[in-house]
């Protein structure tokens, strides 16, 4: 008689996703996250875009600067009270920030439960023997790294040019210009900023070619450009990120240059904000 | 005949709860026109001669239509030619004297059963879950009864060339069975005959598919491996369908 040799199968690693109503039961998959990272990720890239492009007034000099500041907060008056529309557009901001981050968190315990001998930031432990890889690129495999670094370095960026909290950044509220030379003025500080924006273009490298894959975008008529694409965005956001830190320390942006009135002080802002 | 002389570490374990490690062999006078399988069929007869236990890999076609074979070797799996398994890989792409690291493929969900054997029926969960269609029974159908567009039929041919043979999964650094998964949903979801059951599908075998493996990062490094070239298309194709079929399912959440 024939005997059988019975072996436990494999167990599930994750609970089957329970019945939840809609948008909610995408994103309790992994497929949904990814939809999810994909959409707040196109949110992002392109609040890193308009950031850059609005940024670039720096170059116009202060008193432009200061007025592209303040037009931000202009928005929408017509309809609703001053800075309301800004605050929306940054709860909104907020929000998919704390998507894509918890996405990423809960797709990268996923993977590390899937591949137990790997680690958080770094996958190549997978094999004792090593694994040669073929496709996988810098970029993508330190998502996770550049992400988190990115992330912590955007609290710096607040607390230097947003709260101005900074005890080594003598910040003038209301005067952008001043405070962006008095912080990139030290070159730690610049340096900083030069490393945290090449891992930014990194991130945003691999995220803007893999959200095409995320979101089912494939026509083999375009794919070949989405690499492209994705390359020409990260420069593009790059050369005008790192350009702000490298023109500052090479004294090119300096408050000595200015020909329009530089340094607009404290009490010129609270004497016009009185006025209004 | 050329022959080679090579250094193999092979990954020994006597059995799923076992201790693992590398060990060393000698393969000498290795044909340049054997497969991959051939030498360590080789290896195993000069282990047997010596009273050793032989070193356990599974095969079965040699032909590489299977999906049986699959090893990580010098840290590819299925080894450094592109689109050959490790059954169609032969020792002349290799040079005497190499040094050959032989691994089984690793995931969770793929339990080393002894040596370089590892138990993938995880992949068979997720093609139970809706890997089928419904037909119709009695005589058979007249062939081409149904119009399938070439292009179409191309397209569901190039996914349904997946030989499940977990390559994807071992190559992937996430674990990911994206690629496998995608292939056997979309050779049907191409085709008309798998309509009926699309979104039913599509829902149920990502989601078995998610229980046993990561999440995909969108790397690429599987269609590398895959000994069939199955493109990354197929993946996006399925995110696509999967969301459609969140919505479409809904609709049916009351009738079923």
């Amino acid at each position: 008689m024939a005997t059988t040799m019975s072996r436990p199968k494999p167990e599930p690693i994750s609970k089957p996703p329970r019945q939840l109503p809609f948008p909610l039961s995408l994103y309790q998959t992994a497929v949904g996250k990814k939809w999810v990272m994909a959409l707040t990720g196109i949110g992002l890239l392109g609040f890193v875009l308009a950031h850059m492009i609005g940024n670039l007034h720096l170059y116009e000099g202060p008193v432009e600067l200061r007025e592209y500041a303040e037009t931000l907060r202009d928005i929408g008056t017509e309809v609703i009270p001053r800075t309301w529309f800004l605050w929306g557009f940054r709860l909104g901001l907020i929000a998919m920030f704390a998507l894509h981050i918890h996405a990423a968190y809960t797709l990268k315990a996923m993977s590390v439960k899937a591949n137990p001998s790997s680690s958080v930031l770094d996958g190549t432990k997978k094999y004792e023997g090593g694994q040669d890889f073929i496709a996988v690129n810098f970029a993508g495999r330190t998502m996770v790294a550049s992400g988190t670094i990115v992330g912590l370095f955007i609290v710096y960026h607040l607390a230097d040019l947003t709260w101005g909290v900074l005890p080594w950044v003598d910040y003038e509220r209301g005067d952008p210009y001043h405070n962006v030379v008095s912080s990139l003025e030290n070159w730690p500080v610049a340096l900083l900023y030069i490393v945290a924006n090449i891992l930014l273009a990194m991130h945003i490298f691999h995220g803007t070619w893999s959200l095409f894959q995320s979101l089912g975008i494939n026509n083999p008529r375009y794919n070949g450009a989405r690499r492209a694409f994705a390359g020409s965005i990260a420069a593009v956001i790059l050369i005008g990120n790192l350009s702000f830190p490298i023109l500052v320390q090479a004294g090119l942006v300096d408050e000595d240059n200015c020909t329009a009135p530089c340094g607009i002080t404290g009490e010129e802002v609270e004497a016009e904000e009185a006025g209004q | 005949m050329n022959t080679i002389n090579l250094t193999l570490e092979v990954w020994r374990q006597s059995g799923p709860a076992a201790d693992g490690g590398f060990v060393t062999y000698e393969a000498n006078d290795v044909a340049e026109d054997m497969s991959f399988l051939e030498m360590l069929d080789l290896v195993n007869e000069q282990l047997i001669a010596t009273g050793e236990e032989p070193i356990e890999f599974e095969s079965d076609c040699r032909e590489g239509i299977c999906g049986t074979c699959g090893v990580m070797i010098n840290g590819k799996a299925h080894g450094p030619e592109k689109a050959t398994a490790t059954c169609q890989l032969h020792m002349r792409k290799f040079d005497d004297g190499d040094h050959i690291v032989v691994e089984p493929w690793r995931a969770t969900s793929f339990p080393i059963i002894k040596d370089l054997a590892v138990d993938r029926s995880p992949l068979d969960d997720i093609v139970t879950a809706g890997g089928f269609i419904g037909v119709n029974t009695g005589s058979a159908p007249d062939a081409n009864l149904i119009p399938v567009p070439k292009e179409t039929a191309d397209a569901a041919f190039d996914a349904a060339a997946c030989i499940g043979c977990g390559a994807c999964v071992a190559a992937c650094p996430n674990s990911a069975a994206q690629l496998f998964t995608s292939a056997k949903i979309q050779h049907l979801n191409l085709l008309p005959q798998g309509q009926a059951e699309r979104w039913k599908r599509t829902e149920a075998m990502v989601e078995t598919m998610e229980q046993f493996f990561g999440s995909c990062t969108n790397h690429g490094e599987c269609t590398e491996a895959c000994p069939k070239e199955i493109p990354l298309d197929f993946i996006a194709y399925t995110n696509r369908d999967y969301v459609k079929s969140k919505i479409k399912n809904r609709k049916l959440a009351g009738q079923s």
